[in-house]
């Protein structure tokens, strides 16, 4: 699916500029734990989340996420979208919550490219 | 050196090409009308005959030209302003009765999409371009446009290639029992508007180095997640210490307090001392330590508390993965 269907479909608002529309993304991962983001999400795909300090484009840049989707309709201070600018990752801001988001792409046909880390027990106490 | 695809006719495009087009974009709005627009035209007065405008043309080997009166622009003649002349065999009258007067102008400090824009709204197939005084100083044209955005777009592309080359060879003419490069980024303590970013430089390098997608990755992760305790735990900020060889990467992380309690306890996942600040910016759920185990070969974390932590990783290269040597490159090339 291509970076502007999803765009269409989410409803969304592309916040920087000099950026590529016209990539193929190949599946996606919600998650608002950087961490996480890391840990499970695999390489080519979008990161829907609700964080929106400038690390989420750290986080994507580390773990070459195409582009960022901020779920909630949020709006991200501005030393995020100028990081994003900068480093040329495009920002999506989507009235839809995480679950609608999610939901909707999943219906579209796009894979999920979150891979579990079951071996990562959490601490219990 | 990789050739571009040719530009295809197609409303189809590919997603390279999709690159390229967006690039153009960007420098559209980057690159000055004055960059690219032709100096020093060749200008006629408003008095002189429609017989030389032919001349002109003819030898120059141009298809318009602005009207000056003492430096000043009052006018430009076109090619199609000779054929009207030319059909009622009007060769002996003075420019000014064919030239168009008061005509559009750009300035040469505008950036090149103000003269796009305008090319589209006035359909014209030149603009005198003119100076903070309205002084003629060139004339544009959108082949002009076209030529320097082409121009700068292949510079560009050649810029990162050589940079990229000259990187993913660096190890290869050095003669020494054991070669490396070492690269030191100061990592200071609460700057979370910067956090992230030694990482995303060590990570860059190592990709101009020739190293695969996966090893940039992995190392970009695994000291992402150290920078990120240097500015969470800290009390002084950090170092951090990456060597990188042609068979390993070594990333040294360290700081001189205040050290971790029970280090086997923070090796457990879920496991957090940070507060409630640092995990709304995502971070501090006990994962980070697991994460950098999953990405290096060998980590080694040794914690005195009150005197510091030294996070030790190493990652190994395979032959095909090396950096510096040339051989990421090689059988990357081979693989196309």
């Amino acid at each position: 699916m291509k970076l502007n269907e999803i765009v269409q479909k989410l409803n969304g608002k592309v916040l920087n500029s000099k950026i590529n529309l016209e990539i193929e993304v190949k599946g996606a991962g919600g998650a608002d734990l950087m961490s996480d983001v890391l840990a499970s999400i695999q390489p080519q795909a979008i990161l829907l989340t609700g964080l929106c300090n400038p690390q989420v484009v750290r986080t994507a840049m580390m773990a070459d996420v195409l582009a960022i989707v901020l779920v909630r309709g949020k709006t991200p201070p501005a030393e995020t979208v100028q990081l994003a600018e900068n480093e040329r990752i495009p920002l999506i801001s989507t009235p839809f919550g995480m679950f609608e988001a999610c939901g909707i792409l999943y219906q579209a046909g796009l894979s999920c490219l979150e891979k579990p880390v079951s071996d990562q027990d959490c601490f219990a106490g | 050196m990789t050739e571009q695809p040719p530009l295809r006719k197609s409303s189809l495009i590919s997603d390279q090409e999709a690159e390229n087009i967006t690039r153009v974009e960007e420098l559209a709005y980057e690159i000055k009308v004055q960059e690219v627009m032709t100096p020093n035209p060749i200008t006629m007065t408003a008095s002189m005959k429609m017989q030389e405008v032919l001349e002109q043309f003819r030898v120059a080997r141009i298809s318009g030209a602005p009207i000056v009166e003492e430096g000043q622009l009052i006018g430009i003649i076109s090619i199609e302003d000779l054929i009207r002349c030319l059909i009622k065999s009007d060769l002996e009258a003075e420019i000014q009765k064919y030239m168009t007067r008061n005509p559009f102008t750009v300035k040469g400090d505008d950036p090149v999409v103000e003269a796009l824009k305008m090319f589209v709204s006035t359909k014209v197939g030149r603009l005198p371009v003119v100076n903070k005084e309205g002084l003629l100083i060139g004339i544009l044209t959108k082949g002009d446009i076209t030529r320097g955005l082409l121009k700068a777009l292949q510079q560009d592309y050649q810029t990162e290639e050589v940079r990229r080359y000259r990187a993913s060879h660096l190890f290869e003419d050095i003669e020494s029992e054991r070669t490396s490069l070492i690269l030191r980024y100061n990592i200071k303590a609460g700057d979370f508007t910067h956090g992230g970013e030694a990482s995303s430089k060590i990570k860059r390098a190592l990709s101009r180095m020739g190293a695969s997608p996966q090893i940039a990755r992995r190392c970009g992760i695994a000291t992402y997640e150290a920078e990120m305790n240097l500015i969470i735990h800290t009390t002084e900020g950090g170092v951090i210490r990456v060597e990188i060889e042609p068979h390993q990467i070594s990333i040294d992380v360290y700081d001189s307090g205040p050290g971790i309690k029970d280090v086997e306890l923070a090796m457990k996942p879920g496991y957090s001392t940070a507060s409630e600040k640092v995990r709304e910016l995502g971070f501090g759920a006990g994962m980070g330590l697991v994460n950098i185990s999953r990405c290096v070969d060998i980590m080694k974390l040794e914690s005195v508390w009150g005197r510091g932590t030294r996070l030790r990783m190493k990652i190994f290269l395979k032959k095909e993965d090396t950096v510096g040597e040339g051989h990421a490159a090689k059988s990357l090339e081979e693989k196309r």
